[in-house]
Formats: C-alpha cells, sequence, structure tokens
C-alpha cells in the first residue's frame, strides 16, 4: 500500500472579507471556517495519484486544532480521503511554527508514510514555514512552491515542477519526501452528496483522535513553552492618517489638482 | 531544543541571495537594514554568506553595498538552488561563525531555506517581516519576568495583512527572520569599499535529502520591474478593460513611470502578474503611486502604503483606496487622466522651454 498523507489547517475565510468587532479586533467567531485553499490543493494532488491505482494508494489527512477542526477533515473525507487523524490537546496550544511542526512531525513518526504534502502556507499566519520544518525533524526531502506533482507509486520517486521567482525547476526526489503545493496547482473537486453521508454517518471510525500522549516528541519542543519565537506586541492594523479627499467640480479642475500636488511636491 | 550559550553570538549576517551568480536584489536591502540594525548592536560587524558555485566575484558588490565580512562558500554542488545543500551550508556557518541576528530574503528560495535552516540549528524563524528594530523584550519592563535589551524585534502582517504582530526569539540564537522583498531600503553604495572575505568550506554531506534537478526553465519577463519604479501608475478593476489601460500608459510615459496594477486587472487577464502590486503580488514603495479606479482592498492596501505619496482617483467617494491616500479625487478616470496627462506634457515642455 502506497501512504500519502495530507496536512491540513482549518483557517478562517477572509476572502468574504475580515469581519472586525466594536473594539475594533479581529471578530474570528464571524468568520466561516474552510479548509486552508493551498492544502486543499495538495489534498486534491493526493486524489489524483489515488484515482490512477485507487486499490493501492491510501490518502491520510492529518490535522492539528481545537476539536472542530474536525469539520476539515469531515469535508477532506467527503471529497475522497480514505480516512483521518486529529491530533488536539490543550498542551499544544500556542505553538509557533517551530512547535507546530514539531507536533505534527512527532505525530509523523507513529505513522507510516511514502509521501507527505503540506500547503504551502495557510491563509491566516502566511509563514510558508511549517512544511519545510515537518520534513527537517523527519530527515526527509522538501520541495517547496510545487506546481505540479508526478507520483511513481511503484518506484517510490515524486517529480515537481517547483516554482522559482524567475522559473522553475524540474526536480526528482527519493521517497519518503515532503511536498509543500500552492493553489494554484489545481482546482480542487467537490464533495459528493454520497460521500459527505458517508462521512458524517462514520466519522468515529474514520477520524483517530490523538492527544499528547500518542505523539512522538519532546515536552520542550510543544506549545507556548516550547515555541522559541514569542509575540511583543499583536494589534490589528491601523490604517495610515487619512490625507485629503476632494471632489472637483470638473475633470479640468481635478486635472490642475493634480499637476499642483505633483508641481508642489517636485515630481515634475 | 537544545540549550545554547547565548553571549557566544555575535554580529549580524544576511543571506546574500544570488541566483546564476547575480546577486538578487533582496541581498543588497538585507544589508541596508543591517547596517542600520548594527548601530544598535555591541558587535557592529555586517557579514554577507554567500553561497554558490563560482561567485567569489561577487564580494565587492557585497562591500560596497555594506559588507564588512563576507564568507564564501563555494562548491559545485551548490551550483543551482537545492534545500539540502544549501541547509548544510548556511546551517554549517552559523553553527561556525555564531551570529546573533541572521536574516533571509521572503523570496522563493528564502522561505524554503529560512525554515529548514532554523529547524536544523534549532532556534525560531519570523516570516515575511516588513520591520526590523532592536529593542527590548518584553516591551515594557514587567516586575518578576526579566527585561531582555538589544533584542531584534520582527514585525510582520499577518491574516492577509489585516492584522500585525512583532515577535522577539529571546531565549535561543541566532534570531532569525525572512524578510519580504521591496521594504528595506540599500544604502547608498560606498565606491571602493572593500570587505574581508573569507572562503570557508563545510564538508557537505550527500545524503538522501539531496534531489536531482532535472532541468531547469528560467521565464525571463521583459516587464518592467515594478519593486524599483519611482513612480508607478497603477490601475484597478476600475479601469474597465485591457485596452484602456493606454491612458494609464501614457500618463506613465510623460512621468517617466511604470504602469503597475490591482489583482483584479491580473485576474481578468488585463496585465500580468509581474506587474500586481499587493499581499498576493509584489511589495513596493515609490515615490509617487497613482491609484486609478483601485478601490483599496485591504490586500492591495499592504502592498502599497509604504509609497511617499499616494494620489487615487475613483468614481466611488466611499471607496477604501481613500482611507491610505494623501491626495483624494473624486471622479471619472475617463476624463481626468488624458486631461492630466496633456496637462503634465504642457507644464513640462513650458518648464524646458
Amino acid at each position: 500500500m502506497f501512504k500519502i498523507v495530507v496536512c491540513v489547517k482549518q483557517v478562517p475565510d477572509t476572502a468574504g472579507g475580515v469581519k472586525f468587532k466594536a473594539d475594533g479586533t479581529l471578530d474570528r467567531g464571524a468568520m466561516l471556517a474552510i479548509m486552508n485553499p493551498d492544502d486543499k490543493a495538495g489534498l486534491e494532488a493526493a486524489l489524483r495519484i489515488k484515482e490512477k491505482d485507487p486499490e493501492n494508494v491510501k490518502v491520510t489527512l492529518l490535522t492539528m486544532g481545537l476539536p472542530k477542526a474536525e469539520d476539515v477533515l469531515i469535508e477532506g473525507i467527503a471529497m475522497g480521503a480514505d480516512d483521518a487523524l486529529l491530533v488536539t490537546d490543550r498542551v499544544l496550544g500556542g505553538a509557533d511554527t517551530w512547535a507546530t511542526s514539531s507536533t505534527i512531525a512527532g505525530a509523523l513518526k507513529n505513522m507510516e508514510y511514502d509521501l507527505i504534502i503540506t500547503g504551502r502556507q495557510a491563509i491566516d499566519g502566511d509563514t510558508a514555514q511549517v512544511g519545510p520544518q515537518i520534513a527537517e525533524h523527519l530527515a526527509i526531502p522538501t520541495i517547496s512552491y510545487a506546481k505540479e506533482i508526478n507520483c511513481d507509486t511503484e518506484n517510490k520517486t515524486v517529480e515537481v515542477k517547483r516554482l522559482f521567482d524567475d522559473g522553475y525547476m524540474m526536480v526528482k526526489a527519493q521517497l519518503p519526501a515532503l511536498v509543500t503545493c500552492l493553489a494554484e496547482l489545481n482546482e480542487p473537486r467537490y464533495m459528493t452528496p454520497g460521500r459527505i453521508f458517508y462521512a458524517l454517518d462514520h466519522k468515529d471510525e474514520l477520524i483517530t483522535v490523538w492527544g499528547r500522549a500518542n505523539l512522538d516528541v519532546d515536552d520542550s519542543n510543544i506549545g507556548l513553552k516550547g515555541s522559541p519565537t514569542k509575540i511583543a506586541k499583536a494589534s490589528d492594523k491601523v490604517a495610515k492618517g487619512k490625507g485629503t479627499t476632494v471632489t472637483p467640480e470638473s475633470p479640468a479642475d481635478a486635472a490642475d489638482y493634480i499637476l499642483n500636488v505633483l508641481t508642489d511636491k517636485h515630481v515634475i | 531544543m537544545i540549550e545554547k550559550n547565548l553571549e557566544e553570538y555575535k554580529g549580524i549576517a544576511i543571506y546574500a541571495q544570488q541566483v546564476d551568480g547575480k546577486l538578487s536584489n533582496i541581498a543588497l536591502e538585507l544589508l541596508g537594514k543591517a547596517r542600520e540594525l548594527a548601530n544598535d548592536l555591541d558587535d557592529k560587524t555586517v557579514t554577507a554568506v554567500l553561497i554558490g558555485e563560482n561567485v567569489g566575484g561577487l564580494t565587492d558588490e557585497l562591500a560596497k553595498y555594506g559588507a564588512d565580512r563576507v564568507v564564501v562558500i563555494d562548491d559545485p554542488e551548490l551550483k543551482d538552488y537545492r534545500t539540502e545543500p544549501y541547509t548544510q551550508a548556511l546551517a554549517g556557518y552559523i553553527n561556525e561563525f555564531k551570529p546573533e541576528i541572521v536574516l533571509v530574503g521572503a523570496t522563493a528560495i528564502g522561505r524554503d531555506l529560512g525554515p529548514r535552516t532554523s529547524a536544523r540549528v534549532e532556534t525560531g524563524l519570523t516570516a515575511d517581516c516588513t520591520v526590523l528594530e532592536i529593542g527590548d523584550f518584553p516591551l515594557v519592563a514587567a516586575p518578576g519576568t526579566e527585561q531582555k535589551h538589544k533584542q531584534l524585534l520582527m514585525t510582520r502582517p499577518a491574516f492577509g495583512g489585516n492584522t500585525i504582530a512583532t515577535i522577539a526569539c529571546p531565549d535561543h540564537r541566532p534570531q532569525m527572520a525572512t524578510v519580504r522583498p521591496g521594504v528595506m531600503q540599500k544604502i547608498a553604495p560606498i565606491a571602493d569599499a572593500k570587505a574581508e572575505v573569507i572562503n570557508w568550506k563545510p564538508a557537505l554531506e550527500k545524503n538522501n535529502c539531496y534531489v536531482e534537478i532535472e532541468k531547469v526553465v528560467k521565464e525571463v519577463s521583459n516587464v518592467a520591474d515594478i519593486a524599483e519604479a519611482k513612480i508607478l501608475v497603477s490601475g484597478g478593476r476600475g479601469v474597465g478593460s485591457a485596452e484602456n489601460f493606454k491612458l494609464l500608459d501614457d500618463l506613465a510615459e510623460v512621468l517617466h513611470g511604470t504602469v503597475s496594477c490591482s489583482r483584479a486587472v491580473v485576474d481578468n487577464g488585463w496585465k500580468p502578474k509581474e506587474l500586481q502590486v499587493g499581499q498576493t503580488g509584489k511589495t513596493v514603495r515609490p515615490h509617487v503611486y497613482f491609484a486609478i479606479g483601485i478601490s483599496g482592498a485591504i490586500q492591495h492596501v499592504a502592498g502599497m502604503e509604504e509609497s511617499d505619496i499616494i494620489i487615487a482617483i475613483n468614481k466611488d467617494e466611499t471607496a477604501p483606496i481613500f482611507d491610505v491616500a494623501d491626495y483624494g479625487i473624486v471622479g471619472d478616470l475617463n476624463k481626468i487622466v488624458p486631461l492630466l496627462t496633456d496637462k503634465i506634457k504642457t507644464a513640462l515642455a513650458s518648464k524646458n522651454a
């Protein structure tokens, strides 16, 4: 059996507009929780590998989060994943990328895998660090920024189109390896009604829940205490001071107004 | 995490990213920032770490932009960027030379090399920073907790630019950050500057993490680099069509500026992705930024709000772009922009007459 583990994260949806509370802080509760887009593309990539040999490829989802992160696992199973693992424990909270990647690697050390797929980055943190750091903790190759994934499940190799700022490389790695992928990789499929009912009806058998005790990781590397980076200050972004807005009588007045600004500021 | 003697870590280092023997702009931007931060540190040495094959010729340029010392790691295995040998090189440098701060560009290379290296040397890494300062942690002294001085304070946006956090790495070394390209300023080059050059060769171990490069494809674009432009004439959905960008092209031409755009324009296929400003595009800080027919979504603003002068033209007076514009003009861009172009032409002609 060829085993693919896809790491997914439940994130607040920022695309439909961001909601703020009366005091100006972010209202996470009012925003929809979704499967992170880059991760969803990763799941789709895994499902396409499985489609080529459904009997011999198994796709397992892995997430770390609050118990309600179960929702994205149900969604993933409804898309076609075989089963899922939810890592949840109070002691894991407040983790930075080092502690998060150590924790997820701690779960993976107790799992079987040939290929691990993660999203490049999550839309809430935007760090792109957890994928490469998981691979480092497991001492396996990483290929980041995948735009295309070709997996040879028999010879256990993966070939990836790896994007750079000035082009791309075709890169081949021996498995096990970890690939981080971009949302642009593919167009993820929809859940099917049949799979939705299947996932909901069987979620207790399909979703395994692990706590701290199930993880192969040192206490010094988990949670807030195991996070080398500390938050000194966090705030919602304050818009810079508003300038002047004018509504000129005519387009000519508007053009003159701008011309004056450019002259005053010695732009022309 | 392994315990380290924090006192041993001194000075500030930057990863001098090069591709095909050419230094990336970010390398020079990081040097500019490192020079500034060094003023507030005890050890003011700024080191550039240069990794590649046959890259020794780049040391003078690094010196010119502020490097006191260049550590060159030159090896045929390092010809093209690959995660593992580059991680061995950079992590090897850190363990041998023990810098207290390491800055890496938040590029498609740095965002792969940074996390892998920080995990290998067992320290924290803050992603995609836009502000770096030296200061106290915690910011305000609190009874019962030790306040550490001269810490690297790393500020970064998160949540698609909706929130902002300042982060420190007080108990581990080095303090590592990846830094967003286009945000930090290069210094004015110092002619004839020379740096101390150290050729250093770590033993690269060819292990299971090495990958095979089958093909390298450069997609060289002939599109202008908007991050370098002094004047940007940027258009959004309100411009209406690819053809109508002609109005902006004309304005940019008389001002010797460059045309850029918002995400909606790229999504509509009116302009290439390379010209996109914003969270998922490029960060720019030109002297003058024209936002024409751009509503000003927070993701766009995140990429241009540091511009010196922001001039916005939009027919919707409630458009959020007016909250960040220094000069906002409510009106029809189709009428205003061509008139403005003509008036600038006339003004320049009479000035030069």
